[in-house]
C-alpha cells in the first residue's frame, strides 16, 4: 500500500476542490492534487504526478514516470493490485 | 547473472556493483533498508544475490501494516461489529490477524467492512449513507498521513458527521531510534525510506548521524537505486564522512512536501506512546487527532475495547521488524505462516519482509550466484 504509481494529469476538474483526472496506464481516475498544486507553475494538464491512495503526492518528470511504470510493471501482482484497486469506485 | 541483466541498466549495475565489491572488500557491513517498499524490490529482484558477502542488508520496521499491533486489530473489529457502522480499511489490513480472526472474518460474520482505495472513498460512503456511521482504518507513516488529514479537513468542511478515523497512523523517526538505541543489533547505515522522503524531506534523519554516528541514504525504489545507495553508504565510510545524503533526488525534494506538512499538524498532533508490534510501546511515535477534530474521532465515538494482545508466542514478527532474525530464521516461516494463512503481520503485507522473501525469495536465497564483474570501472554518473 505505500506504493507510489505514476500518472499524467488529463483534466483539472475543479481547481478549487483539488479534483484532477489522472491517467494511469491507460486507467483513469479522479484524484486529489491539492498537495502538488502549490509548487511552482501549480499543476497543468500534461504533468505527470506519483499517486498514493487517490493522492498526487509529488510531481515527476516524464521520463522518471515512464521508468518508474515500468519497473511497477516488472513487480507483477503487485502493479496488477495497485491498477485494480486504482481503477475501481468503492461500491456506496 | 541472472539477476543484473533483467535491471534498468545492466552495465551501470555492474559498474556499481564492482565498486561496491572493491568498498566493501576486508569488512563486514550491515546496512538497514527501513521501508517495506525496498524490501520488496531487494526480494524481487535478487540484490541479496549479488552483492558481495561483505554487504548484508537488514529489513526494517517501515511496512506499515507490518507494524500494527494485535490489539489494535481486535479494536477494530470491535468498531466494525458496532450495529450501524460501515467499516472501510485498505485492503491488506482487511487480512491481518487479530486474537480472534481477521476483519474479512469479521466481514463474513455479517459486521458491513468494505475495501477502500482512498480515503476519500470513505468519505464518498459517509455522505451515500447518512443513516450509517462511516469509519475509516487509518494506518500509514508519513506517506498516507496527509491523505487522510485532507480528508478529515473535507469532512469538517462539508459537515459531514457520519464519518470518523480510527487512527493508526505512525511516524517514521521513533522506531529508527528506539532500533538504533537496541543492544540487539549492531548497524553500519541506513537506507532511508523513499516516498516517506517526498512528504518529511531528509532534515529529520540528522540524528542518524549527530547522534549515533552512522550515515542514511534516502533511497529510490529500483534496483538500481538500492545498488546505488549502498555505493554512496560505503563511499561515506570510506572516506571517514557520516550524513545523510538523498540518493532519490528525482522524487524527494531536501525539505519535503511544505503542503503535506501542513496539513498533518492542523490535523494530527503526537500520541505521547503507541505500541509498535515487536518494538513495543515507543513514546510519541504516532499520531491522533488534534481536539478540533474530535468529532471525526472513532476512538472517541465508539467504545473501543483497547485490550492489549500479547502476539502469538510462535510468531517472531518482532525479531524480524528490528532486523535480528532474517525472515526464514522465524520457527513458522513457510510451515504453519504463509502468505494464505499469515500468523504474523510481516506475512501479510506484499511490503512485509516474510511475504517478500516467500514470494521471491525462498529458491534463490542459498543459491550461489556467480558474480561477473566485466564492464570497464567506471563511476556513475549520478553516484
Amino acid at each position: 500500500m505505500c506504493l507510489g504509481i505514476p500518472g499524467q494529469v488529463v483534466e483539472i476538474v475543479d481547481p478549487n476542490d483539488h479534483r484532477a483526472i489522472v491517467d494511469v496506464d491507460g486507467v483513469r481516475r479522479e484524484v486529489n492534487v491539492g498537495l502538488v498544486m502549490g509548487d511552482a507553475g501549480g499543476l497543468q494538464v500534461g504533468e505527470w504526478v506519483l499517486i498514493h491512495v487517490g493522492f498526487a503526492m509529488t510531481k515527476l518528470d516524464e521520463e522518471e514516470a515512464a521508468s518508474t511504470l515500468e519497473f511497477i510493471k516488472q513487480l507483477g501482482s503487485v502493479y496488477e493490485d495497485e491498477i485494480r484497486d486504482f481503477s475501481q469506485e468503492a461500491p456506496l | 547473472m541472472k539477476f543484473v541483466d533483467e535491471y534498468r541498466d545492466p552495465a551501470a549495475a555492474r559498474s556499481i556493483l564492482e565498486h561496491i565489491t572493491r568498498l566493501a572488500a576486508g569488512g563486514h557491513y550491515k546496512f538497514m533498508e527501513v521501508c517495506g517498499g525496498h524490501t520488496h524490490t531487494i526480494y524481487k529482484h535478487g540484490i541479496e544475490n549479488v552483492l558481495p558477502d561483505t554487504v548484508e542488508l537488514v529489513h526494517g520496521p517501515g511496512c506499515p501494516v507490518c507494524v500494527i499491533p494485535m490489539g489494535r486489530v481486535e479494536d477494530a473489529i470491535a468498531v466494525a461489529e458496532t450495529p450501524g457502522v460501515i467499516f472501510t480499511s485498505f485492503g491488506d489490513m482487511m487480512r491481518v490477524p487479530g486474537a480472534n480472526g481477521n476483519l474479512l472474518e469479521a466481514k463474513a460474520r455479517g459486521a458491513d467492512v468494505r475495501m477502500v482505495y482512498s480515503p476519500l472513498d470513505a468519505l464518498r460512503i459517509a455522505v451515500a449513507n447518512p443513516d450509517k456511521q462511516v469509519v475509516f482504518f487509518a494506518v500509514g507513516f508519513e506517506t498516507t498521513a496527509p491523505s487522510t488529514a485532507v480528508t478529515l479537513i473535507k469532512a469538517r468542511e462539508k459537515g459531514i458527521e457520519n464519518f470518523s478515523l480510527f487512527c493508526n497512523h505512525v511516524t517514521i523517526v521513533p522506531p529508527l531510534r528506539a532500533i538504533l538505541a537496541s543492544p540487539d543489533l549492531r548497524l553500519d547505515g541506513f537506507l532511508g525510506p523513499g516516498h516517506v522522503s517526498t512528504v518529511i524531506g531528509n532534515r529529520p534523519y540528522r540524528f542518524v548521524p549527530k547522534d549515533f554516528g552512522l550515515p542514511l541514504v534516502t533511497a529510490g525504489f529500483e534496483p538500481l537505486d538500492i545498488l546505488q545507495a549502498i555505493l554512496m553508504l560505503l563511499r561515506q565510510i570510506d572516506e571517514g564522512r557520516c550524513e545523510v545524503e538523498n540518493q532519490y533526488t528525482r522524487a524527494v525534494p531536501e525539505h519535503g512536501n511544505i503542503k503535506a506538512l501542513e496539513v498533518i499538524n492542523t490535523v494530527f498532533e503526537l500520541r505521547p506512546h503507541f505500541e509498535w508490534r515487536g518494538l513495543g510501546f515507543i513514546s510519541q511515535s504516532a499520531l491522533k487527532l488534534r481536539d478540533e477534530f474530535a468529532d471525526w474521532d472513532a476512538e472517541l465515538k465508539f467504545s473501543i475495547p483497547g485490550v492489549r494482545v500479547a502476539d502469538p508466542k510462535a510468531c517472531q514478527c518482532g525479531e524480524v521488524l528490528k532486523g535480528v532474525i532474517k525472515p526464514w530464521e522465524c520457527k513458522v516461516f513457510g510451515t504453519a505462516c504463509t502468505p494464505e494463512t499469515p500468523i504474523g503481520t510481516c506475512m501479510v503485507s506484499s511490503e512485509g519482509a516474510c511475504a517478500a522473501y516467500y514470494n521471491y525469495g525462498r529458491f534463490t536465497k542459498h543459491q550461489t550466484v556467480p558474480v561477473q564483474l566485466t564492464s570497464p570501472a567506471k563511476t556513475p554518473a549520478a553516484v
